[in-house]
């Protein structure tokens, strides 16, 4: 099929703590960090926004593959937060890297799920032969109306892989599966500042169904169990319903905590799960197996089993994870409305 | 008039039914209910269904035409009736009048909501229109607000705690842990209850009763012929029904519900019985606040007595009086359209021993207690054994 030829990630330096919004609206700070889990989140700046965050990652990803940008014959930026809403964040991204004009570009939305399904675009153009690689780009610098629960988790970050063979991968990914459901847990609609949710019709119906079922799926698809993977990345809005799916599916907490950043950066969305998978890869060695399940609202979970090479060595070309999120400035709740945007009129 | 019996009862479970609309769970408890009499739909006569705001919360008015169309119940009339939370009492009432008066003699009641298609503070609003829409809710008054009021001003008057308060909901809680048709079925503390979000001073989230849907249905037959349909029929031994001022600034008093004690009184008078004598009751517990005054009012604790009785025990499961044995609105939900006939199921299974592990020990005579808004309309319900 195809692999992983590198990947990229990066998470803007800012951060908001949940004690800083749980004042401002008058909530106690401990009741959102042990409910939804989220400690602080990450805060783009005021410059920047969903294309440059995918062109900071894209950038590392292509460092890590070690091949000339003009090689990749596809790029897909998967974001629920495209600056634009007609106009490309691709051909940005695609012009920064140095990628064109020999290339097909375009964006996706599947509100989180966006950078997975990307990456299942490109192995589908890398196994037919149409590309010999291709990158998928999860970023988001995603909303969350003043207020709502919400805002406590919508973080800002973007991770990019770069499907090739399986022969250059440093993690051939052996299979995916989805699950998909028309299901309107979450929404945004045309011109809407701020997304709608459906409250705990995002769980049940939401998040844990597609998540289970795209993970029973493919372990079925694949014959395999989960004690066969030694890492399992689940998408994550908060911190609870990752543990609580993990939880569902017998999988010991000690596979999931490499993969899971939402405490320390809150949800960025597509981002969301192509950045704990990119954790995952800095720390993995040649022969584990990893499992990830994304989610994105609307509905779907992709899930892929995934297994480390020895090209792993090949990560030391670029940035890990760990130094995006140690590096980090702590923001008041005005300073962080103003880069976020949330005064009417700006 | 003729005396009048519960022959059938049936009850969908209570919750967040997210993949089932109304008329599923409507047909749902009316099926289980005809199931339960040994029926079929060819033998009722009338039916008659409460709903509050089917209206406003799915868009659907006209439901009694709906219902009879989905239980395949044409041509029969069937009718809805509304009055806010005791919209299910009300329909009860009504089958019990059209049974006792001859006018019909097999009649199905129901009640049911569908309350989690929309978010909160729509609903919020739409059950505030239970109270004053001008005076109330326009300016701010919505149905926790109110209640605050009133468990404020009782706390004042008679040096009850928050503690008492959240005892009803722990309370309500053990007993819905019994059982499997509640909402919630777990147990939890008094301090989880005063640690809760706050609502409206001092009424925290573990204070107030859910957004639930569901529905129930009862069967109501002569008791001359109830025989006929059951080995077990519960007799109706009172029905009784009084109105206040829709305003809660327009009453008397705020800690109590006036409407309340004449419905108990008038139907103490028609069963021939006193407070003493009610071994399961049935209340509106739409906030911890309104049981406490819901058992004062019945005449089960004298006045300003009822928050120290909920505290210590007197009002639990094998006490004297058991008290929402179901988990009441608190645990069990409150659909509210559904709520009123959900109390006479729960207390015809108690009657009849068939309540499980949340039977209540020597149930012989049962109590139901139906308040709309805030006080504006309350009815009462007395049910015998018959044996």
């Amino acid at each position: 099929m195809a692999g992983i030829v590198g990947y990229g990630a990066y998470v803007p330096k800012y951060r908001i703590k949940s004690e800083a919004i749980a004042k401002v609206w008058g909530e106690d700070p401990d009741r959102i960090k042990n409910g939804l889990g989220v400690h602080e989140k990450a805060v783009a700046s005021n410059d920047e926004d969903a294309a440059t965050l995918a062109v900071e990652a894209a950038k590392i990803a292509v460092q890590r593959a070690g091949i000339s940008p003009k090689k990749l014959g596809a790029i897909y930026v998967g974001s629920e937060s495209h600056p634009y809403a007609v106009k490309p964040t691709a051909t940005i991204v695609a012009e920064a890297i140095g990628a064109t004009p020999e290339l097909t570009a375009a964006d996706l939305e599947f509100a989180c799920k966006a950078g997975t399904a990307g990456i299942q675009v490109c192995m589908g153009l890398v196994g037919s032969g149409m590309v010999e690689y291709g990158m998928a780009i999860g970023a988001d610098t995603s909303q969350g109306r003043p207020g709502d629960a919400l805002e406590y988790s919508t973080g800002c970050g973007a991770a990019a892989y770069i499907i090739g063979k399986d022969e250059e991968s440093l993690a051939i990914i052996e299979g995916t599966y989805s699950y998909t459901t028309d299901t309107p847990d979450f929404w945004r609609r045309n011109g809407a500042d701020y997304p709608s949710h459906g409250g705990r019709f995002t769980g049940p119906p939401g998040y844990f169904r597609h998540v289970k079922n795209a993970a029973l799926g493919l372990l079925r698809k694949m014959g395999r169990k989960v004690e066969d993977y030694d890492y399992f990345v689940f998408h994550q809005p908060n911190g609870k319903f990752p543990r609580a799916v993990a939880k569902m599916l017998g999988v010991p907490n000690e596979k999931i905590e490499a993969g899971l950043l939402t405490p320390y950066i809150g949800n960025t969305y597509s981002g969301a799960s192509p950045l704990g998978l990119a954790n995952v890869l800095d720390l993995a060695k040649e022969g584990d197996r990893i499992f990830v399940a994304s989610f994105g609202s609307g509905a779907g979970s992709d899930a892929f089993s995934i297994r480390v090479t020895e090209k792993i060595s090949n990560r030391e070309r670029g940035r890990p994870v760990s130094e995006f999120i140690g590096q980090k400035e702590y923001l008041d709740y005005a300073t962080y409305a103003k880069y976020r945007r949330k005064f009417k009129g700006m | 008039m003729r005396k009048v019996a519960i022959v059938g009862v049936g009850m969908t479970k209570f919750g967040e039914h997210w993949e089932r609309g109304f008329r599923d769970l409507v047909t749902e408890a009316g099926v289980r209910a005809l199931e339960d009499a040994g029926m079929s739909g060819a033998e009722i006569s009338a039916g008659y269904v409460g709903t509050m705001a089917a209206g406003s919360l799915i868009g659907q008015e006209h439901t009694g035409a709906l219902i009879a169309d989905y239980m395949g119940l044409n041509p029969i009339p069937i009718t809805r009736v509304e009055g806010a939370c005791a919209s299910g009492s009300l329909a009860l009432r009504q089958g019990v009048m059209a049974v006792a008066s001859g006018m019909h003699d097999v009649v199905v009641v129901g009640g049911v909501e569908k309350m989690t298609d929309l978010d909160t503070a729509e609903v919020s609003e739409i059950l505030g229109g239970a109270g004053d829409q001008e005076w109330e809710l326009f300016l701010g008054a919505t149905f926790p607000a109110l209640y605050a009021m009133m468990a404020r001003r009782y706390m004042h008057e008679h040096g009850a705690t928050e503690e008492m308060l959240a005892s009803v909901a722990v309370k309500n809680h053990k007993h819905g842990s019994m059982n499997p048709l509640a909402q919630f079925q777990n147990e939890i503390t008094i301090q989880d209850v005063l640690d809760s979000k706050m609502v409206a001073d001092p009424l925290k989230i573990l204070d107030c009763s859910p957004l639930t849907d569901g529905a129930a249905a009862l069967v109501l037959a002569p008791l001359e012929s109830a025989k006929k349909y059951t080995d077990t029929p519960i007799e109706i031994a009172a029905s009784a029904q009084a109105s206040d001022t829709i305003a809660l600034h327009n009453r008397e008093s705020l800690t109590g519900v006036k409407a309340a004690r004449i419905a108990a009184q008038a139907a103490y008078r028609q069963a021939g019985i006193s407070p003493s004598q009610v071994k399961v009751a049935e209340v509106h517990d739409c906030f911890t606040i309104a049981e406490i005054m819901a058992i004062e009012d019945l005449g089960f604790f004298p006045k300003g007595k009822g928050g120290e009785a909920s505290l210590n025990g007197e009002t639990q499961i094998g006490a004297k009086v058991a008290v929402n044995t179901s988990g009441g609105l608190k645990a069990c939900g409150h659909p509210v359209g559904a709520t009123g006939i959900k109390q006479a199921v729960e207390i015809a299974w108690q009657l009849r021993g068939e309540a499980g592990k949340r039977q209540a020990p020597g149930a012989d005579i049962g109590l139901s207690h139906n308040v709309g808004g805030s006080g504006a309309t309350a009815v009462v319900h007395i049910y015998r054994r018959v044996n």
